[in-house]
């Protein structure tokens, strides 16, 4: 009786990490297939583990209050480019930009991430495709601002980041002075792998702080939000408020990280940098085994480094498989966006299952009186 | 003389906004008022009139059926189709192998529609499936279906075996353009037929006429016993399965009907546009599409053929007539600004109503 047990118990945990397993499978392929050496490779995993958990860490607050996938991060992010795109006008660089930067994109973030959250208020139970439709609508009022409010009516003085014509940023914008002035400071080097030991640090710290939020009343109340939105109410809690401020934090978290990730490339595409750093967050969090309604730290250390070994490897692999490596550039396109349905498909099964128990029963009894 | 039709145009705004407002929806009002002054600002910043009506209808004729196929899947309570791009997938592929199997002119249309045909029945009746599976998610998961499809289907044209000159690249071979002329094949097909010109004015009748054909059949079928059941599932699936109709395969019929729609909108498109355009460019077809028939009045869970005609109007009329007007109004080319802003504030107001009950 117990073997069986733990004979399904292991299926059941098998079933249940499916997607890390199958990720592990197909780095498991893919190494050898690409030749990479080991070093390149392990470099590449421990710089991108750097650049992006803070901005993944940014997606668990809203799973936690049931607000699923918070696409709308991408507003976190436009808010960082913005902060960063000022206080590189002002020609303030290394670490005091850095920090600066952090500070200014905190009104941004918040203004946003509260007309988000007031946004998904009213579109309750179909929060997900109204956050990704919100991260299209902001990224056309982003253009607005960056494109043509920025020189004529907010100053911009230095003609580096100005477009010629005279408004408007350019389409990149260097910011070569204070490229991985975070990771650099305190790095070390282990075997001729490079780690940045202080963005690790405040990702350390971020963890604790996560940790720490959801024992406080504010943290379960999120996670009562989470569970029943009727019940949280009928226990004295406000709904709205909680979930607006869920989607606030997320942003300003979004930000944060999204102020770390450029720091570390030395460059703003200004156009294009956010677009996509939504769907590569949310399928890494995915691939580390994350669903929509759960989420945990080890979920997103898991992800980023299972997501972006495939991301090296993809397209050296496909190369050597297909002789194009325009191949493998799609193939790791294509499994972000496919884990991403994969997910969506598994949670909408599960929700619908666990919903519609009592009205199949229903169903099945009337028809059985029909018959 | 610029002055008086301005001040009578808002006045007649400011009744109607009254009027209308509650039923019609305020961002709806706004954007055919804001079409309204573009029409009339046009003649007075040195752009032709007749020549903006002709682009604007030639525009809506590569369009409209896109967007009409949004309504079967709208009505059966699917939401709003934003896996479009699956449909034009298989649209995609109809036109890549009428043209790999050697047809030229006007018969490659009617192949590529034939071909296209059951590659969408098929693809649909999986996507419909797995719809059924997903009660109440379908948006979400149907814009990452579109996605996954997109993305997978950019390998596909890369490693399919083609082999037809005019759209293999020049230097290896294999691997399909991004974008391959359709002159020989079926460029302009329909819209050459019976196409009227006055002046500045033409008119692609013959794609008019085709569209008209869809519309009716789509109106006609609504009228069926069939398309009463499928209302009725989106109006109230439990009344419905009382009712003895089969929910589910109602639900599957439209999104068939929805991603054979959307194969032979794209083929329209493509023969008014003159190119096929592959890889990436299906991507976010459908925003442009769920927006157009937003703006026409439809909202999440209700459309009808006028809210298709009267939205695809307004949205292609806001794109064609921005960038000359704004141009030349104040030298600066924020069109694409004010799309983005229209058409995924209308999809947010939607998505924000509470019309539809949850499932």
């Amino acid at each position: 009786m117990k073997e069986k047990n733990m004979g399904k118990k292991l299926l059941s945990l098998l079933q249940a990490n499916s997607v890390p397993v199958t990720f592990v499978l197909i780095c498991a392929v893919c190494i050898p297939l690409s030749g990479l050496s080991v070093s390149y490779l392990l470099n590449e995993i421990v710089t991108r583990m750097g650049r992006n958990i803070f901005l993944i860490l940014a997606l668990l607050i809203p799973i936690m209050s049931g607000m699923g996938l918070n696409f709308g991060m991408t507003l976190g992010a436009m808010a960082g480019e913005i902060a960063l795109i000022f206080v590189s006008d002002w020609q303030i660089w290394g670490i005091p930009g850095v920090v600066l930067a952090m500070i200014l994109s905190i009104p941004i973030s918040v203004l946003l991430g509260a007309f988000c959250g007031k946004i998904l208020n009213m579109a309750k139970g179909r929060e997900m495709i109204t956050s990704y439709i919100i991260s299209f609508f902001t990224n056309g009022l982003y253009q607005l601002v960056v494109l043509y409010m920025m020189g004529p009516i907010i100053p911009i003085k230095h003609f580096s980041i100005k477009l010629p014509r005279g408004y408007g940023i350019r389409n990149t914008v260097s910011l070569l002075n204070m490229r991985q002035c975070l990771d650099n400071l305190l790095a070390i080097k282990v075997g001729g792998v490079k780690i940045p030991v202080l963005t690790f640090l405040i990702i350390a710290l971020l963890c604790l702080f996560i940790v720490w939020f959801r024992r406080t009343k504010l943290g379960q109340d999120m996670r009562a939000v989470g569970q029943d939105m009727n019940v949280a109410r009928d226990a004295g809690i406000n709904v709205e408020r909680t979930r607006i401020i869920s989607i606030v934090m997320s942003t300003v978290l979004a930000g944060f990280g999204m102020v770390i990730y450029l720091q570390n490339m030395g460059n703003i595409a200004t156009y294009s940098s956010h677009s996509q750093i939504g769907m590569f967050c949310i399928a890494a969090l995915l691939v580390g085994g994350a669903s929509v309604e759960k989420a945990s730290i080890g979920n997103v250390f898991l992800g980023v480094v299972l997501f972006h070994t495939m991301f090296i490897v993809a397209p050296k692999a496909g190369a050597a498989i297909t002789g194009d490596s325009m191949i493998g550039e799609y193939f790791r396109v294509f499994v972000s966006y496919a884990v991403i349905t994969v997910a969506l498909i598994m949670y909408e099964t599960k929700k619908r299952k666990v919903k519609s128990q009592m009205a199949q029963q229903l169903a099945q009894e009337q028809e059985a009186e029909n018959e | 003389m610029n002055e008086i039709l301005m001040d009578k145009n808002n006045l007649t705004l400011g009744n109607r906004l009254r009027a209308f407002a509650a039923s019609f929806g305020l961002p709806r009002l706004i954007i055919a008022a804001f079409l309204l002054l573009l029409f009339i600002a046009a003649p007075f910043v040195g752009a032709d009139f007749w020549t903006q009506i002709s682009n604007t209808i030639n525009r809506f004729s590569w369009n409209a059926i896109l967007v009409l196929a949004m309504v079967p899947m709208i009505h059966s309570g699917c939401g709003l189709n934003f896996g479009l791009p699956l449909g034009i997938i298989s649209g995609l592929l109809g036109a890549t192998l009428s043209i790999e199997f050697g047809f030229t002119g006007p018969i490659s249309f009617v192949m590529a529609v034939a071909i296209a045909t059951p590659i969408a029945i098929l693809l649909g009746a999986l996507y419909g499936w797995l719809l059924n599976k997903i009660k109440g998610g379908e948006m979400m998961i149907a814009t990452y279906v579109g996605f996954s499809s997109v993305s997978f289907m950019c390998m596909m044209w890369l490693l399919l075996p083609y082999h037809s000159p005019t759209m293999v690249w020049g230097f290896a071979g294999k691997g399909l353009r991004t974008t391959i002329s359709l002159e020989g094949f079926y460029d302009k097909v329909l819209a050459n037929f019976l196409q009227v010109n006055i002046g500045n004015l033409s008119i692609p009748t013959g794609t008019l006429l085709f569209f008209a054909l869809l519309a009716f059949g789509m109106w006609a079928f609504l009228h069926t016993k069939t398309g009463t059941a499928m209302t009725a599932v989106g109006s109230n699936p439990t009344f419905a399965k009382a009712a003895g109709v089969n929910v589910d395969k109602t639900r599957l019929l439209s999104v068939v009907l929805s991603t054979w729609l959307a194969a032979i909108g794209i083929l329209v498109y493509e023969q008014g546009f003159g190119f096929i355009q592959l890889y990436m460019a299906p991507f976010y077809m459908a925003l442009p599409a769920v927006s157009a028939i937003l703006i026409g009045g439809a909202s999440v869970n209700k459309a009808t053929i006028a809210n298709v005609i009267i939205g695809t109007f307004l949205f292609q009329g806001i794109v064609t007539m921005t960038p000359t007007v704004m141009n030349n109004m104040i030298h600066m080319d924020m069109s694409e600004v004010i799309r983005v802003v229209a058409s995924q504030g209308m999809i947010l107001y939607a998505l924000t109503r509470k019309t539809e009950a949850a499932k």
